[in-house]
């Protein structure tokens, strides 16, 4: 036996890991590549051309879409953030006490709820609201969102409070610390990156959103995914592709920020 | 001594409710918004359709009856509801298969990813995941550029003469499959890797020393040892290809749908909400019936994934 015994290799499996990352990745690039493409088709290359990414940027419908998208995306990835930090903290460092995995089942519970049923619920519900209240707003899709963004919040503060030391709350409490004292100058600060990476998770799951958004919205309040929803039914111009490039390159410079956060924090 | 256990007694009732306290608004905005609604569904599902839409107060079984059976207009016979029932027998089969694709595909990978040095499989577990945080629309989309009539695939076979015709992949029970595998990949992979992760190699070096072939160590030593894996990423696939709506609606086309579409028509064009609360609930009780076999299989060994 010239070649070394390697007992973890199992024929075959690193060429289809290859394929797998390869497959992965080609549809995503097609994607781009073609957004880049002078012609109107988005399967025949004619030349190098940004005009469908300033196309898009002149479509006021998109425009206004994006800003819809960011703004419900900010505001619920906040709301969902904070509420998650305290759950966190109440849930976390403790003795047994009842309810308490209840709770946890709880916070977790929006991940279980087939996505099309929590979307009709919430269609069903709100639809009545409005009509007793006449409020058609966007309340409804951040609440929505905070809802369904709170378990992907709580889950990297949950991670970061359990690894964290009680032994530096106690001794900022003998230090004559207020409990108040103590979290914002000794627990804040180790949380910090559990927090971030909570809130950018949030954000990245509300920004993505399609099916709940497109039961809750009213009308005129397309977000970008719905507006591409809705697009995909006609002729798909590089134009689609444009949007999907700028949306991709917002979602992974976001992901790459909270790879480098949770490393940093290992 | 009594007077200090009796004061920790106290601290500890304070602390508890302060806990309640700081985790009332989550729990009071997912009580509203997610789970609380869901009774809403569970109500419709027993009252009568209004005739635009919504419901008439007017308790009835007539909603839970239309999901498994019809009835003929003209006589009153009472049939199956074929249509019903075959959509929901598909959406379980799109969904078993979808499971069997990302585990074909995710478990050399997952394998693949923890054979690793600890330092690069950090980086091959993020490749896994950014397609995963870029939007779901967008990767139907995706999908959808590569297998269309005009696309990559049938663009190449083409023009090396291999068919004359473009294979119509589109709107095909395939095209929704391929998209849901592609799509729930890192769901299947990351659960996978976490139990490989902790796969004991010593038991695979016995394997070998007691002269067992790589197949025999694979069936015999690391898939037992990674069964908790196995169902978890199972069941993290199941259930959303189960429920899905977008990939079926993008890459099916009009004909090709699933649960998740008929529930959606049932309140949009069909007008009848109590038949799609229903078939909501029914939807629910199957996932719920892939959270107790997960719950009875993993759960109780304490196996954390996911």
């Amino acid at each position: 036996m010239a070649e070394r015994f390697d007992i973890k290799r199992q024929v075959g499996f690193s060429t289809v890991a290859m394929i797998c990352f390869f497959l992965l990745y080609l549809p995503i690039a097609t994607l781009v590549v073609y957004a880049f493409n002078a012609g109107t088709s988005i399967a025949i290359w004619e030349g190098f051309s940004l005009r469908w990414f300033r196309q898009a940027w002149n479509n006021q419908q998109v425009i206004d879409a994006s800003l819809r998208s960011l703004q419900i995306a900010s505001a619920a990835a906040i709301i969902a953030t904070i509420l998650a930090t305290m759950a966190a903290i109440a849930t976390t460092r403790t003795a047994r006490y009842r309810g308490l995995s209840l709770k946890y089942s709880f916070i977790n519970l929006p991940l279980m709820i087939p996505e099309i049923v929590c979307a009709v619920a919430l269609l069903i519900l709100f639809s009545r609201i409005k009509i007793w209240t006449g409020y058609s707003g966007l309340g409804y899709l951040i609440i929505a969102h905070t809802a369904f963004c709170i378990p992907f919040a709580y889950l990297p503060i949950r991670a970061r409070l359990e690894s964290m030391d009680l032994a530096l709350e106690r001794a900022a409490a003998d230090l004559y610390a207020t409990p108040l004292q103590a979290f914002r100058r000794v627990s804040l600060p180790l949380l910090w990156p559990g927090i971030i990476a909570g809130l950018m998770l949030a954000f990245v799951i509300s920004l993505d959103n399609v099916v709940i958004t497109e039961f809750v919205k009213s009308g005129g309040q397309d977000t970008l995914p719905t507006y591409m929803l809705g697009q995909l039914r006609r002729v798909v111009t590089p134009e689609m592709n444009a949007i999907s490039t700028v949306f991709l390159l917002l979602s992974l410079g976001i992901v790459t920020i909270f790879f480098f956060i949770s490393r940093h924090k290992n | 001594m009594e007077h200090t256990r009796r004061a920790a007694e106290k601290a500890q009732r304070a602390d508890i409710r302060t806990r309640w306290l700081l985790s009332a608004p989550a729990l009071v905005v997912i009580a509203l918004a997610s789970v609380g609604p869901l009774l809403i569904v569970l109500v419709y599902s027993f009252l009568s359709p209004g005739p635009y839409g919504d419901v008439i107060w007017k308790p009835s079984l007539e909603g839970w009856f239309n999901v498994f059976f019809s009835r003929d207009i003209f006589d009153d016979t009472v049939s199956f509801a074929d249509a019903h029932l075959s959509i929901l027998w598909r959406s379980i089969k799109l969904a078993i298969g979808t499971t069997f694709l990302t585990f074909v595909f995710g478990f050399p990978t997952a394998y693949f990813i923890a054979s690793r040095s600890p330092r690069s499989r950090a980086i091959w577990l993020f490749l896994i995941t950014i397609p995963f945080w870029t939007n779901l629309l967008i990767r139907a989309f995706a999908i959808q550029e590569v297998i269309r009539n005009e696309g990559i695939i049938n663009s190449l076979l083409m023009s090396a003469g291999l068919i004359t015709q473009p294979i119509q992949m589109m709107f095909t029970d395939f095209a929704i499959m391929v998209g849901m595998t592609y799509v729930h990949l890192p769901l299947m992979v990351l659960p996978l890797y976490a139990s490989m992760e902790k796969l004991d190699f010593r038991l695979v070096e016995a394997g070998y020393d007691l002269y067992a072939t790589r197949l025999a160590v694979l069936r015999r030593i690391i898939i037992p040892q990674v069964r908790p894996g196995i169902i978890a990423g199972s069941i993290l696939v199941f259930i959303p290809s189960l429920g899905s709506y977008v990939i079926p609606r993008v890459l099916g086309g009009g004909r090709n749908l699933m649960v998740g579409n008929l529930i959606e028509l049932q309140f949009g064009q069909g007008r009848n909400w109590p038949l799609g609360a229903a078939l909501s609930i029914t939807l629910v009780f199957i996932v719920l019936v892939a959270l107790a076999f997960y719950v009875r299989n993993v759960g109780k060994s304490g196996g954390s994934h996911g």
